[in-house]
């Protein structure tokens, strides 16, 4: 390898992929995220597709980026501004040109500014970098497409395949960049073309060449050097938030010994979910693809009474539809995992991006009073744990449980260390079986007020269970006034049990910070990252970042009493916010609030906290 | 003989007190539904008895079964998830017009078309009765009620026509007072493998009454309706002798010893006949320009989801390498750090 000109040294880089949404960019960037794991750095990666399949050609609508944020230490977050960009046609550069950190480097494929796409993009001039005002940047204007097919043009392949490898020119030219190794990326071109030679053999060459050109150009082209980041050792794999939530689920299963149940209807963007579940019959997964959301969720209640573990997934519009079934199972005391992966709204609203705007649904979005458990995962990685621990509430506890993820860590991935399950608590299944004295089916466990679960098939047992109220020691109807009090009062008291069988919120930084960040569910990252930087600024900030939600952790009210001023974050109109206020209304709380359908940035969060530190 | 087996109708009976109007079709069906549990020697653990909402869906309240009152229309969901979360299990769906036709409509269609394992019966009295009296999906058009003064202006779903255009593999019908053959008709239900529909013309005593009158009441109820049975003659009558024909594509009324026609010349019942053509025809039969057909007017041998769901879960259990979490975890794409 020839000698670089210029080797920037860097703590952590953010890489944007973008494209046209037919130029491959999700598979070059997950590739990329990859072999930066597998060298040693801690990842985060985040796709933005658009919600067409295949949005017109060339223009700004049609952009399909990825980015990855990788680093010496560890990364919370996707990386709000790239130091490197590469944009595969005028559309993405005009796309992301803004979300550019100064002095970044911008590798564009001159041969697609041509005038027919400038006009697509947007572009008056003929020079898109003078027009963006892009001079400060290092701009490498690779003639990626002359490249590639003069790479391949003895290999006899037709013009489509060929213009199909230029992704992996890109990647290649990425590779030299970072200095990083080719293998991972030829094992997968191996793997994935095994049947065909020639394909494999035309990726090869062009990553190959696309890396070589670097060296070419390496006397104009600064290159970056990221050493590898001290992480836990252990064997790791990539995992998205949205197969977390699926993997949760099957260690549930095989930890409580129940089949798993799975009622859903696609949706976007929890349809990952469904199509992972659906794969696992390996696993002896029972996956009911339903006609519509109210026939997921009750197909799934139908499994809960048979004696499975219960799920059903959905976004917010699905969630709405679910509500009037949501509150059978509150009555009829069974219990399920409804998982919303929330997307802006309302309505239809914005299906490819994230939101926090269904937490009052989750928690109030029901005829009646109709208490459920509310659990919010935070991360990609910890949609796993999460997922998890809503299974084993709803089953010990016998209860509705409504799990939140958002768009945002549901399509992220991070390096996920592989656990061994038999490291994870035991998942107590309240069967009966032998006959109990006076066994009726609303008898109650005495600590958690859960009622037992009697399985059809079970002899002794049978029993009718329904949505109309139910006698407190029967089981039976009734419509007598006295009983429904005291039945709508256990409900809600078995619900906020829970909390003797959860964590205590564990707060970030100092008991005397001048400042509480208070947050919950996916913006955990963004937040993390906001404060952790203030305090290497020498502020005194402090995060509680909320992952049980109903019911709160008990010692909620104790972490809040210590700080003077404490600002709740989230990304909606004050949701979380006012349910505190609901539930604490002696403390004063500041909201910062963003729908913008784009998580926080964390420079946002750093200015305003900045703010309110010298209010 | 097990102690199964010897099991009694009044084993089924729950100890709450039975809360439909006196002269309800409803006790009929009850007793029905309980006379044929009996005679096909269920044990009360194995059967899972789940209905939505209206008159009708209070009946797993009665039943010493397992039981599941669920939420209007989609009993059919409920049923279809306890039946493929375990097999094993018996399952009856009791619904109405209002609940699987209307507010249901989607999951029964739908629930017939996989052919789920389950016995649906269909409580039809062309009314809405716990609302207090508004029109059904199959009130006939025209027909009066608290929210139609003035008559509908709607056509009724045929529930027969319905099932079949859904792919529907069990049709039958019978009469709410006829024990008998409405106990014949749930045990072939029972014995059908895949979503059996039975379609019961119930009397509601309050708000519809008499509304079957026309072909249920003694004096014609042989003359307006015929009992289908598979492998027999289409013939019907007080005097048994009018028949079935084919006349073009239609069906026709003929009387045996007129117009030259024998008994030869009638039609024979084929419920297993996989073309639906003519248990189309013969399920929208109505009266008066036809007899009403009762029996089972289709059951034809299908794939049943619940156990291709489980076979498919085998066949893949058995050449996939990943038996457990930790095999799945450690598949594909992982790395080590050191």
């Amino acid at each position: 390898m020839g000698k670089r000109s210029k080797v920037i040294e860097k703590e952590e880089v953010v890489v944007r992929f973008s494209g046209d949404s037919g130029d491959g960019m999700q598979l070059t960037g997950t590739l990329f995220s990859y072999t930066s794991a597998i060298f040693g750095n801690d990842i985060s990666t985040f796709p933005d597709y658009p919600a067409e399949i295949r949005a017109p050609q060339g223009t700004i609508s049609g952009v399909s980026g990825f980015q990855v944020h990788f680093g010496h230490s560890e990364v919370y977050t996707p990386g709000d501004y790239c130091d490197v960009l590469v944009a595969m046609n005028p559309a993405a550069l005009k796309a992301n040109a803004k979300w550019m950190k100064p002095g970044g480097t911008i590798i564009l494929d001159v041969d697609s500014c041509d005038e027919k796409n400038l006009i697509k993009a947007g572009y008056e001039t003929d020079d898109p970098i003078i027009e963006d005002k892009l001079g400060d940047y290092h701009i490498v204007k690779a003639p990626i497409t002359t490249l590639t097919k003069e790479s391949l043009k003895d290999m006899g392949l037709d013009n489509k395949s060929i213009l199909r490898s230029k992704n992996m020119y890109a990647l290649g030219l990425v590779y030299w960049l970072f200095d990083r190794p080719l293998d991972h990326t030829r094992e997968y071109i191996q793997k994935k073309f095994a049947k065909k030679p020639l394909i494999v053999e035309a990726n090869l060459k062009v990553l190959s060449d696309g890396y070589n050109y670097g060296n070419i150009i390496q006397a104009v082209t600064p290159s970056y050097h990221i050493h590898p980041a001290d992480i836990k050792k252990g064997k790791y794999r990539n995992l998205s938030g949205n197969v977390a939530v699926a993997w949760g689920f099957l260690a549930a299963a095989e930890k409580s010994n129940l089949q798993l149940f799975l009622g859903s209807y696609p949706i976007t963007p929890a349809t990952e979910i469904l199509q992972e579940l659906s794969a696992r019959k390996d696993l002896g997964v029972k996956v009911f693809q339903a006609e519509d959301e109210i026939a997921g969720i009750c197909t799934a209640i139908g499994a809960s009474f048979s004696g499975s573990l219960a799920i059903t997934t959905t976004s917010g519009p699905g969630l709405a539809l679910k509500g009037e079934a949501i509150g059978l199972a509150v009555m009829a005391e069974l219990p399920i995992v409804i998982v919303n992966v929330q997307r802006g709204g309302p309505s239809t609203g914005l299906p490819t991006k994230t939101e926090q705007s269904d937490l009052m649904q989750a928690l109030y979005g029901r005829n009646g009073e109709s208490p459920v458990v509310v659990i919010a995962a935070s991360s990609p990685t910890n949609s796993f744990d999460y997922a998890f621990y809503a299974a084993k509430v709803a089953v010990e506890h016998m209860t509705p449980v409504i799990l939140l993820t958002d768009g945002f860590i549901a399509n992220g991935t991070q390096p996920w260390l592989i656990p061994d399950l038999a490291d994870w608590p035991e998942i107590k299944v309240p069967f009966v079986t032998e006959k109990i004295d006076d066994w009726h089916p609303y008898l109650r466990d005495p600590e958690k007020l859960s009622r037992y679960w009697a399985t059809p098939g079970t002899k002794g047992f049978e029993h009718r269970l329904g949505g109309l109220e139910k006698d407190a020691v029967t089981g039976a109807v009734s419509h007598d006034a006295l009983n429904h009090q005291r039945m709508v009062e256990l409900r809600e008291e078995k619900v906020q049990k829970v909390a003797n069988f959860i964590p205590e919120l564990e707060v970030i930084g100092e008991d005397d910070a001048d400042l509480l960040v208070v947050g919950w569910g996916g913006t955990f990252g963004h937040l993390f990252t906001a404060v952790d930087e203030l305090t290497h600024e020498g502020h005194n900030v402090a995060l509680a970042h909320f992952n049980y939600i109903k019911p709160l952790p008990l010692n909620t009210k104790e972490v809040l009493k210590r700080y003077k001023k404490i600002v709740v974050c989230e990304l909606n109109m004050g949701q979380f916010a006012n349910y505190l206020t609901m539930n604490f209304p002696e403390f004063k709380y500041k909201k910062f609030n963003k729908v913008q359908g784009q998580p926080f940035t964390v420079i946002e969060l750093k200015e305003h906290f900045i703010t309110l530190l010298e209010e | 003989m097990s102690v199964e087996s010897q099991i009694k109708f009044t084993d089924f009976k729950s100890d709450q007190s039975v809360k439909w109007c006196p002269g309800c079709g409803d006790h009929a069906i009850l007793n029905s539904v309980q006379k044929a549990m009996a005679n096909l020697g269920y044990s009360k653990e194995e059967v899972a008895v789940i209905s939505g909402i209206g008159c009708s869906s209070r009946f797993p309240y009665y039943m010493e079964t397992y039981g599941f009152h669920t939420i209007h229309g989609r009993g059919s969901a409920i049923a279809s998830g306890v039946k493929v979360a375990n097999p094993r299990l018996k399952v009856w769906q009791i619904t109405g017009d209002g609940d699987a036709l209307a507010i249901g409509g989607n999951h029964f269609i739908h629930t017939i078309r996989r052919n789920v394992d389950l016995n649906v019966i269909l409580f039809n009295n062309q009314i809405y009765g716990l609302t207090k009296g508004q029109y059904s999906p199959t009130s006939k058009r025209g027909f009066i009620s608290k929210t139609s003064p003035f008559g509908t202006v709607e056509s009724p779903f045929r529930p027969g026509e319905l099932c079949i255009g859904a792919r529907g593999h069990f049709f039958a019908r019978c009469i709410d007072k006829d024990l008998k053959h409405s106990v014949e008709m749930m045990e072939e239900a029972a014995a059908h493998e895949g979503t059996s529909i039975i379609e019961i013309l119930q009397n509601c005593v309050i708000y519809n009454d008499k509304t079957h009158n026309a072909i249920t009441d003694k004096a014609h109820s042989e003359d307006r309706t015929i009992k289908l049975e598979h492998g027999k003659p289409m013939i019907f009558g007080k005097d048994r002798n009018k028949g079935l024909v084919l006349d073009g594509l239609n069906l026709k009324v003929e009387t045996i010893g007129q117009n030259g026609i024998t008994e030869a010349d009638i039609l024979i019942h084929d419920a297993h006949c996989e073309d639906t053509t003519l248990h189309l025809k013969l399920a929208d039969m109505e009266y008066p320009d036809y007899p009403v057909a009762l029996g089972v007017i289709r059951a034809v041998k299908a794939p049943v989801y619940d156990q291709c769901v489980e076979s498919q879960l085998n066949d893949v259990q058995e050449v996939s390498k990943i038996k457990s979490f930790k095999d799945l975890v450690h598949s594909g794409d992982t790395w080590d750090v050191e």
